[in-house]
């Protein structure tokens, strides 16, 4: 099972990636575990200069506004 | 579909050619298009419904077809211009120099406000100088693309020209002031304390078929985004365009009232809202007889000083830089303000 994290502060276009992540493990039948991440001290540690940021175990995926539909297929 | 795509996706030079081509042929036929168009309406060319109906149906598609252009080039410059590789050229420089290089790169550099925090203690941790950071910052949101082509569609190259030029000045100069005033003690404490980072880039050179795509997203993200706002404010203008009432706003907020400046200035900060957004207001302000200066200072505090982003901010600054931020900005655009309406 893959761990993602969605750093962000609660702008639109976190709470927007969130739902397409949760959208494209469903329809791909990926048993995923997404948390959020919403604490500006918390997404600090993970070096990040634009959010949403996706974290797949530990490692930064993307970085900077909504990742496509397809990007998001890459991961899984 | 599926052809198309691959086509472009083996051949985005002749593509962006090609799209040059369509995209300025588009651009020639606006004013015989709409012309044309109101002709064959049961109304008079020359009859106030007449004009407003060709304005609208002439500045509509041109408002667009620019925003749409500008947005997409804009796009695929910004692929290049990421804020690592930014916080790369301003990491370590010495102030003064830095502050007009962040305060451009602020332009090309791709910024959405929900990432001003990160990136403002990104910027710290990587040696950015304060007030570096803060010309960047401030100049991030207020010059950017839709803005200026808003300006240039609606007003024209002098008053978009202005306003790149002292929106910049305001930038640098409060930036050049904040890290004067040395006020770094005045981070909250767990900004003070992160550990530095060295600022690096990953350097895989993006294809170009990619950064197109960067180019339609801007175009999905943005232009979807705003049209709305272009149409109000046209539809405004085009109303006030038709019928004249013209002087309404003049006597409070014409030139020669001294204190509409600071007024439109004040009136900004509690309101928030893009570039786009604001574009209907000052549409409508102006067309009545507001004078230029003060209508950009409104819309530069109504972008660049707002409420909720100092609840924002105070979750890294002290209330003290806060206020020192607001009073230098707020001043660099009453200065703004009163050059305009003096040159225009």
């Amino acid at each position: 099972m893959k761990i993602i994290k969605v750093l962000g502060t609660g702008c639109a276009n976190c709470k927007t990636t969130v739902k397409l992540i949760e959208e494209v493990a469903n329809a791909l039948n990926v048993e995923i575990a997404l948390k959020k991440i919403e604490d500006i001290q918390q997404i600090m540690m993970f070096n990040v200069l634009s959010t949403p940021a996706v974290v797949i175990d530990g490692e930064i995926v993307h970085s900077g506004g909504i990742p496509s539909r397809e990007k998001i297929e890459s991961w899984f | 579909m599926p052809t198309t795509t691959s086509w472009l996706k083996r051949n985005p030079r002749k593509f962006l050619v090609l799209a040059a081509f369509v995209w300025f042929g588009l651009y020639r036929l606006l004013i015989p298009a709409s012309e044309t168009l109101v002709a064959q309406l049961p109304v008079e060319r020359a009859s106030p419904l007449g004009s407003a109906l060709q304005f609208f149906f002439y500045d509509t598609p041109k408002v667009l077809l620019l925003l749409t252009g500008i947005v997409f080039v804009m796009g695929i410059i910004n692929s290049y211009f990421t804020p690592e590789r930014t916080r790369l050229f301003l990491a370590r420089k010495s102030e003064g120099f830095a502050n007009v290089l962040a305060a451009s790169l602020g332009i090309v550099t791709p910024f959405c406000s929900c990432s001003a925090i990160p990136l403002f203690i990104g910027f710290l941790q990587a040696g950015v100088p304060l007030g570096v950071t803060f010309s960047f910052l401030i100049s991030a949101p207020m010059v950017n693309e839709v803005a200026l082509t808003l300006l240039f569609a609606m007003f024209g190259w002098k008053v978009a020209g202005l306003y790149l030029v002292l929106g910049l000045s305001v930038a640098i100069i409060a930036g050049w002031i904040i890290g004067r005033l040395h006020m770094e003690m005045y981070l909250e404490d767990w900004v003070q304390n992160m550990p530095p980072v060295q600022a690096t880039v990953d350097d895989n050179a993006i294809p170009l078929n990619e950064r197109l795509d960067s180019g339609f997203e801007s175009v999905r993200e943005i232009v979807g985004k705003v049209w709305i706002y272009i149409l109000v404010g046209i539809a405004i203008g085009a109303g006030i365009h038709g019928y004249v009432p013209e002087d309404f706003m003049a006597s409070f907020m014409g030139k020669d009232v001294w204190w509409a400046v600071p007024l439109a200035v004040i009136a900004g900060i509690p309101m928030y809202t893009n570039a786009a957004g604001v574009i209907p207001i000052v549409q409508a302000l102006l067309a009545k007889g507001a004078a230029l200066g003060t209508v950009l200072a409104f819309m530069m505090s109504v972008i660049a000083l707002s409420l909720p982003e100092m609840v924002i901010l105070r979750k890294v600054l002290k209330i003290r830089l806060i206020a020192t931020f607001v009073t230098v900005v707020a001043c660099g655009i009453l200065i703004v303000g009163y050059i305009f309406n003096l040159v225009l």
